[in-house]
């Protein structure tokens, strides 16, 4: 009788973490189906070449191109800004600063994590956008610098914690080894901290990429929602995100292409998030192989 | 062989060096922390002097003077507790199961492995799959059911880490002495390893919320309307049994969907009703991780093993 109690709640908590693999499943499998029947309308070539995404006007176009373009050059920018903040901060974090104050500062950087992104448009669109008008006045009220370096500064927590993480796990007689040898703190960090913490500080570069590439708050409030062929951060544009947010917005039919294009656009980006994740289990065995 | 007076220069170099690394450092951190300061003091400057008692309770207008938050309030507060109620549960049981339970072996691994993947999957993307199967296929239709379960699948993950951890720091002559007294495995962690590591869930369980209560994108993405000037129906009754469950099916708005719609109108003075909005929500989430914070150090400092 115990015995077999004991199985039903083993059995019950087993189906409860197995939960996580049927969100996934869900996901992926609901994306998936609702994207086959965009694809017997379009087909995957004009997906792939056609320079212009406007599956909603008279005169459709189903390109993903121009959407590609402003996630690729939003996630870009905010990267400039993130990783090497996020990675100095870290290194800082870990090496220099003393325990005590550490225990302090981390949780306030992380602060910047639990911001809602809602927030953060705001304070792109209503701060940030002025105050970089005062330096390209040809700038617009919606452009991709600000959403940017916006999203850049909302993503430093993200790489800095997890790399202050890995760096401080690697172990104390390393860099005692290396203090002995002669070499100064910055020598240390750059020489022996960093390469050993390496993969550690990868996974958390990816995980900055992927929030990156999939923000969407910021980006549909401050970028516009223009789909727009360009590399030039001062025009508008739209990322794959701010796409699924502005057909969301309006009275979509369930069944049409315009519903499709949601999940086809919704399904690019997953795709692309796994790329990136793939990338980075790959570069991240290449390393432990030199170890 | 280096003279000496090399071996000083050379020595003043690095630490030269070192000072510079070290302030490069301080500025990458303040630059953050200015950043922090410079959104909450342009946010309180803008916001502050429009939150008074009317703004939570009345509904949104037309007229910015008028307009409030109460039904977005109301829809945060119902989809927070449909939230809880599917995230905790299952969130726990799956950490228990993969701290206590789980053998090495393919299925725990490919368990392991899809709740690390699961943190990098964009928020929107549990929208559109809430969209594509709550709301079409299993007909649950736009509403707060709807959108409690997604955010509580979302924020799934934060749980099962947090409580994993948390049962982690448990030593094991705990779960010894409790096998030695003749306790069945459940016996010990419903009664030993559930009780002892309760601080560090409750941490993860209030992370976790307050990340639900600022998402925004799958939200939009499963139909939430963006003016909405009723209240779901009541969830106490007349007749018995008292209780009803019909505010589960009602439509919804929320407090970041109402500050996005009032940001993105034209008028300014819907900017200011915004920003008392994000007021509301950055205090609600800035106390629930300071919250977090203070319980994970108190934990920490009173447990002694």
């Amino acid at each position: 009788m115990r015995r077999l109690k004991e199985a039903l709640i083993e059995s019950i908590l087993f189906l409860a973490a197995a939960s996580s693999v049927f969100v996934t499943l869900g996901i992926v499998g609901i994306l998936v189906t609702e994207s086959i029947p965009f694809f017997e309308h379009v087909s995957f070539w004009q997906f792939i070449t056609d320079p212009e995404w406007t599956p909603l006007f008279e005169n459709a176009h189903y390109g993903i191109l121009p959407l590609l373009c402003g996630t690729f050059l939003t996630t870009i920018i905010a990267l400039l800004v993130a990783i090497p903040l996020g990675t100095v901060a870290a290194a800082f974090l870990s090496e220099y600063v003393r325990p005590n104050v550490r225990e302090i500062l981390k949780p306030v950087l992380e602060m910047l994590a639990a911001v809602p992104t809602v927030v953060y448009g705001y304070f792109a669109l209503l701060f940030v956008t002025p105050l970089l008008q005062k330096v390209f006045p040809s700038m617009g009220g919606f452009n991709v610098l600000s959403a940017g370096l916006v999203m850049g500064v909302m993503i430093i927590p993200y790489i800095s914690s997890l790399s202050e993480d890995a760096m401080r796990s690697v172990p104390s007689h390393l860099r005692e080894a290396s203090f002995a040898v002669g070499a100064s703190r910055i020598q240390t960090a750059f020489r022996v901290v960093i390469p050993a913490a390496f993969s550690g500080i990868t996974s958390a570069y990816i995980l900055g990429i992927s929030r990156a590439l999939g923000e969407t708050m910021v980006v549909a409030i401050a970028a516009g929602m223009q789909p727009n062929l360009t590399l030039n951060p001062l025009e508008p544009s739209a990322t794959i995100t701010a796409f699924i947010v502005q057909v969301s917005l309006g009275d979509l039919p369930h069944g049409s292409i315009g519903y499709q294009s949601i999940y086809v656009a919704g399904l690019s980006l997953l795709c692309l998030t796994l790329c990136f994740n793939i990338f980075g289990l790959w570069l991240r065995k290449k390393f432990q192989e030199k170890e | 062989m280096e003279s000496r007076q090399d071996l000083l220069s050379n020595i003043k170099r690095r630490q030269m060096w070192d000072f510079c690394f070290a302030l490069a450092g301080l500025m990458a951190l303040m630059f953050a922390l200015v950043t922090l300061l410079a959104l909450i003091v342009d946010l309180a400057i803008t916001g502050v002097p429009r939150i008074n008692f009317d703004f939570f309770t009345n509904f949104p207008s037309r007229f910015p003077q008028k307009a409030g938050i109460l039904s977005a309030w109301v829809g945060s507060f119902c989809i927070m507790l449909t939230t809880a109620f599917c995230a905790i549960p299952l969130g726990v049981a799956a950490g228990v199961y993969l701290e206590e339970y789980a053998k090495k072996n393919w299925v725990s691994s490919l368990i392991e492995l899809n709740i690390v993947n699961l943190a990098g999957i964009p928020s929107i993307t549990y929208g559109l799959m809430a969209l594509g199967l709550f709301v079409y296929k299993l007909k649950l239709g736009q509403s707060i059911l709807t959108a409690g379960l997604t955010l509580g699948l979302l924020v799934l993950p934060i749980i099962i880490v947090t409580t994993r951890e948390a049962i982690r720091s448990i030593p094991n002559i705990i779960r010894e002495a409790s096998y030695a007294m003749g306790a069945s495995k459940w016996q010990t962690i419903r009664y030993h390893i559930l009780p002892y590591s309760s601080g560090g869930i409750l941490t993860g369980v209030i992370i976790s919320l307050s990340r639900a209560i600022g998402e925004t994108a799958p939200l939009i993405t499963i139909g939430a309307l963006t003016f909405i000037a009723f209240l779901p129906t009541s969830p106490i009754d007349t007749h018995l049994p008292y209780l009803n469950f019909k505010w589960l099916m009602d439509p919804f708005t929320v407090m970041p969907i109402q500050m996005f719609n009032w940001l993105s109108r034209p008028q300014a003075e819907f900017h200011v009703n915004a920003a008392a909005t994000g007021i509301v929500l950055l205090v609600m989430t800035l106390v629930m991780n300071g919250g977090a914070i203070w319980l994970r150090s108190r934990f920490r400092k009173k447990m002694k093993w």
